[in-house]
């Protein structure tokens, strides 16, 4: 927070403090100064429960990002009992954030207007917030649906199993007739455990974990786990490595968003678009596989740099490949934008508007197509994009079709990005020693990921440990808006508002 | 005998092979190379062998479903003249039975998916009949042109007027039925942009959501009917569009394959330059398709 607001600890973007610098407030205290930020057009990073030293005790932490000052400010509160007061009527971006806590910690947001399990999994703490008994199972997306009453009114349930090979979800519309009332989205069925399962380290499988959190993000999450590892270690990457590691974020941007283009251009059954950029982002996949072998970036980045060194050969067969990609890219995806068949269809088709998509804390390229200026590169920069900057790009509309063509900017700026930094390509040793964390410590890392912003937060204990390690994809911001977008369009419509968004269910189920 | 022999044999061997023609003109736009043009072929014959699996829930209404459509299109498809030839089956009146030959095979394609109980199914018959309301005055209003033209109430005449009678006047009626017909070919074969055969996303399927059910043999008919009312429709619109004949039935089958092929091209080229309409659009086309004929048969009474 800024200087106003001395109640939260004021830090950057992968910077570590003393946990005992985070202050304990009260409930009270706590809320209102959510509320306050939230007001004071701050967005809430994270909001998420760990263990507290009082015992029977639940500590809530709260992290809030303040992109106008480019800081983070933490805070935490202390919850007795099985009930803390919720903020969601009147703060709808903390919404899924308190049903997490509530499944997470067994504690039962009072007042919450939408209040139903997350991932449908057990509580840590052994209390659960909706009294379930202990040896019966919980079942993803089986519970009480939102239902619209009425003659005409008729009910579709989509998946958990889809036609196409996409992640298990289950959607449930309300429709009258083609137009769909309301939407419902239930996840959990990918939920893995992570969170869980990296408390206690970092060990050696953490950064499998991590690089695994969700697969189409790897280098966005690898990179933002590295940055928190190597902020409690106390060293930094050499700007080689933080170069290295930009570029690998920006092609995955790059194979992403031409994916995203060309399954738009797919749904909506236009060919030739959706078979080149099929094949495009084969291509700039094979560029990350150029850096380090996996066309993920699996096991290029590290704590402390680089898992593998790019060589003066290999950068500049990565610039010839994309200078080809670039003209490829550009003709497939500029087919779109004049066929106007195409646009019939991504016009006006699941707006988001601005005002909107600021109360539900929607991030990434989805947010700034409804004309929010919200970029984690730009507002809170951590290694490369401290010294080389990207353009903010930004739509005003929020439908598809700005959705479609910010990604179609993001691609240039990023090219040009990525060319700039080949070109200038600083030496270093690709990867520095990481010493044994600080113990009781507490550090955030944010980056852009492709989908927006990646947020992780570790808490170490005495020993230098994982007492909780706090993963925030951008999916897990995305869904509601998701769902916001598609009322009162038609269900038809729904596949290109959906990959429009294109967000990760295992991102967000962990 | 020869002549219907003939038209027996095309009328069941031709229609995989448009579907392999529209599929190989995709892929060309696409840069691909695309799957053979005898592929239908064989995945009408994988399917055939395929086990087949049905719901508890479902009669034989289900059952019934595909097997009627495809003998009624079948069917339809000896009530036409293709190339210079005559049809198989001609009498007084037989175009109605054409055009509700098309309907019964609607209704049971709706009633066997409403069958399954399923939302999409259900979803996508609402869709099928409420398009199915627009494209069908639009085929009998081109229907009426012919049968202004011809003077004759059946089909083989009807059909053939384009190529005997050598008139300016009916040159605008045709080119306006040409317009509509084209269109009600293009619903009624559920291709882009009122619907899109390879779609995989339930919620926007027309057609393929009514058959999400079927498997196996019954899957494979229903498959096979569709290329069948591909060929039947694509000859109607032939007759209308290209009426020139040799008068010689060595010349005028191997024009007519010729002609058919080169519509399935068409059809593959507009599926690949254009995107599909969104839903509520598709009735605004079919409209169209409904005035073209429509403006047409006025222009001919006129």
């Amino acid at each position: 927070m800024n200087a106003s607001r001395p109640d939260f600890a004021t830090l950057t973007n992968g910077q570590a403090v003393k946990r005992s610098e985070i202050p304990v407030l009260t409930p009270e205290v706590f809320g209102q100064a959510i509320l306050d930020g939230v007001a004071a057009r701050q967005r809430v990073s994270a909001l998420f429960g760990a263990s507290s030293p009082i015992p029977g005790a639940t500590r809530i932490y709260a992290v809030l990002a303040d992109d106008e000052q480019n800081l983070l400010s933490a805070a935490a509160t202390d919850i007795a009992g099985g009930e803390f007061p919720s903020l969601t009527p009147r703060c709808p971006q903390v919404h899924l954030f308190e049903r997490e806590i509530a499944e997470q910690f067994g504690l039962r947001p009072i007042g919450h207007p939408w209040f139903k399990p997350v991932r449908y999994c057990r509580s840590w703490t052994g209390r659960d917030a909706w009294g379930r008994p202990a040896g019966q199972p919980i079942l993803p997306a089986v519970g009480d649906f939102y239902r619209v009453e009425g003659e005409q009114v008729h009910e579709v349930a989509v998946g958990p199993v889809h036609a196409g090979v996409i992640e298990p979800g289950h959607f449930r519309f309300q429709c009258h007739g083609e137009q769909v009332f309301h939407l419902e989205i239930a996840l959990g069925f990918q939920h893995r455990g992570v969170e869980e399962e990296l408390i206690g380290g970092p060990n050696a499988r953490t950064v499998h974990y991590a690089e695994t959190l969700s697969g189409d993000a790897t280098v966005a999450h690898a990179t933002t786990y590295s940055h928190v590892i190597e902020a409690l270690a106390g060293c930094q990457a050499s700007a080689r490595a933080q170069a290295v590691r930009g570029i690998a974020l920006e092609l995955e941007r790059l194979a992403n968003h031409i994916g995203d283009l060309g399954a738009l251009a797919g749904d909506v059954g236009y060919l030739p678009t959706a078979s080149f950029c099929g094949r495009i982002r084969g291509d700039f996949l094979n560029m990350t596989a150029l850096l380090c072998g996996s066309r993920f970036g699996r096991g290029l980045i590290r704590p402390g740099g680089l898992g593998f060194d790019a060589d003066a050969d290999r950068m500049a067969e990565l610039g010839r490949r994309l200078d080809a990609g670039e003209k490829d890219a550009t003709v497939a995806i500029r087919l779109l934008w004049d066929t106007q068949s195409v646009m019939a269809r991504f016009e006006e088709v699941g707006p988001l508007p601005r005002k909107v998509a600021a109360e539900l804390g929607i991030v990434g390229p989805a947010a700034r197509a409804s004309g929010l200026e919200r970029d984690v590169r730009r507002d809170q920069p951590s290694g490369i994009f401290c010294f080389s900057h990207i353009p903010l790009s930004t739509c005003e509309s929020g439908d598809v079709f700005a959705r479609a063509f910010v990604r179609w900017l993001e691609i240039q700026h990023t090219i040009g990005f990525i060319r700039d930094q080949i070109r200038s390509l600083p030496s270093g040793a690709p990867r520095v020693p990481v010493k044994a964390l600080a113990p009781d410590s507490f550090a955030v890392a944010l980056n852009e990921g492709w989908r927006g912003e990646v947020c992780h937060v570790a808490l170490t204990d005495a020993q230098g440990r994982f007492a909780r390690y706090k993963v925030v994809d951008p999916s897990f911001h995305n869904w509601p808006g998701l769902a916001y977008a598609l009322r009162d369009q038609e269900i038809s419509d729904f596949p290109i508002c959906n990959k429009s968004f294109n967000l990760s269910y295992c991102g967000h189920d962990l | 005998m020869i002549a219907t022999i003939l038209h027996v044999l095309v009328l069941l061997l031709l229609p995989p092979l448009l579907l392999g023609v529209i599929a190989k003109t995709k892929a060309w736009f696409a840069g691909r190379v695309g799957a053979p043009f005898l592929q239908p072929y064989y995945d009408l014959a994988k399917l055939m062998r395929r086990g087949l699996v049905l719901s508890t829930t479902t009669t034989w209404v289900f059952r019934a479903g595909p097997i009627v459509t495809l003998a009624a299109t079948l069917l339809a498809g000896l009530l036409i003249p293709m190339g210079g030839g005559d049809a198989p089956i001609a009498f007084a009146g037989d175009l109605i039975l054409f055009a509700y030959l098309f309907g019964l095979a609607r209704f049971f394609t709706t009633s066997a998916a409403l069958d399954t109980g399923s939302a999409f199914e259900g979803m996508g018959s609402a869709r099928e009949v409420t398009f199915a309301c627009l494209s069908e005055p639009a085929l009998f209003f081109a229907l009426l042109v012919l049968a202004k033209i011809s003077g004759s109430l059946t089909l083989t005449a009807m059909l053939q007027a384009p190529a005997n009678t050598l008139s300016a006047g009916i040159a605008a009626p045709l080119v306006l039925i040409g317009i509509g017909l084209f269109i009600v070919l293009l619903a009624e074969t559920c291709r882009i942009p009122v619907d899109d055969p390879t779609t995989h996303l339930e919620l926007t399927m027309i057609h393929e959501a009514m058959v999400l059910d079927h498997s196996g043999p019954l899957f494979s008919m229903i498959l096979y009917a569709s290329a069948v009312k591909l060929l039947v429709l694509g000859t109607v619109l032939l007759h209308v569009i290209a009426p020139f004949r040799f008068g010689q039935a060595w010349l005028d089958g191997p024009l007519y394959l010729a002609e058919i092929l080169g519509l399935a091209v068409v059809i593959g080229i507009v599926e690949s330059v254009m995107a599909r309409l969104q839903m509520r659009r598709v009735p605004y086309l079919l409209v169209g398709a409904l005035l073209f004929c429509g403006f047409g048969f006025i222009l001919l009474i006129r």
